[in-house]
């Protein structure tokens, strides 16, 4: 069975959804990273779901599933890279998914699991 | 009102939800809805054929392209041999669930509609079907 690849990029694992998964691709994916996370102690997962143009709520609850799995392994998830159109859908659904974190992009959203603290670019000041 | 085209899918796998989502997008597409038009209208048709997969041991997805003097739209009818809904109010409810989800399935794909329709009889199966217009 086809797998999404899950990256190692030091302390963190890095997956990018690219296809429209199916359930059991999901669910697998699912099973991969709590393994992976389990094996290398990795402190964070990165998940990129830019390419992603459907989040249902079978998607919805394997984030939300990842994000509570991998916390009980002491490694924090964020999904990045939502787009406009699918957070809308998302929330009318009524599905917000308050247990998984979020960050606009792939830089932000490494820097939320490596613990460094963001300068905001426009007045200097500390933030995140 | 004309149907422009129509294709019958079957819905016997998590694969074939894909397959109905992709050809769901493109009428939606062709149809000139907007980016958040498509997503909504794909999402919910992704929830229904899960639904009718889960719940009603698999069955069928009709999808119309449809076109009237005024306006345009996509049709889907998911049709299953299930043992049928029981009580549809508590089945459209969020958060109720027989089979394990989060129980948005229904109550969430009819907010993401225009046109829902639930015709459900027990041990006859379900049909559930949704129209978006543009």
């Amino acid at each position: 069975m086809e797998r999404i690849p899950i990256l190692k990029m030091g302390e963190c694992l890095l997956v990018t959804i690219q296809t429209d998964m199916h359930d059991r691709l999901a669910m697998a994916l699912q099973d991969d990273l709590t393994n992976r996370v389990s094996d290398t102690g990795a402190r964070g997962v990165l998940i990129d779901i830019s390419a992603l143009e459907v989040v249902d709520s079978f998607i919805g609850r394997m984030l939300s599933n990842i994000a509570s799995l991998t916390s009980l392994l002491d490694a924090r998830t964020v999904v990045v890279g939502m787009r406009p159109a699918v957070a809308i859908t998302l929330v009318e659904l009524g599905l917000s998914l308050p247990e998984v974190q979020t960050a606009l992009d792939v830089e932000t959203g490494m820097e939320l699991i490596t613990g460094k603290p963001r300068m905001d670019r426009n007045n200097g000041r500390y933030r995140g | 009102m004309a149907v422009i085209e129509a294709e019958e899918l079957p819905i016997r796998s998590s694969e074939d939800i894909v397959v109905i989502r992709r050809v769901v997008r493109e009428w939606s597409i062709a149809s000139g809805f907007s980016l958040v038009e498509q997503t909504k209208l794909v999402t919910a048709a992704s929830e229904l054929a899960r639904n009718a997969l889960q719940h009603g041991g698999g069955g069928m997805a009709l999808i119309e392209r449809l076109n009237d003097d005024e306006r345009r739209g996509v049709r889907i009818a998911f049709r299953d041999q299930g043992p049928g809904i029981p009580d549809i109010e508590q089945a459209l409810r969020d958060g109720f669930t027989t089979g394990g989800g989060l129980g948005l399935g229904l109550g969430g794909a009819r907010r993401l509609v225009g046109d829902f329709n639930l015709q459900t009889e027990p041990g006859q199966g379900t049909t559930v079907t949704i129209a978006r217009w543009k």
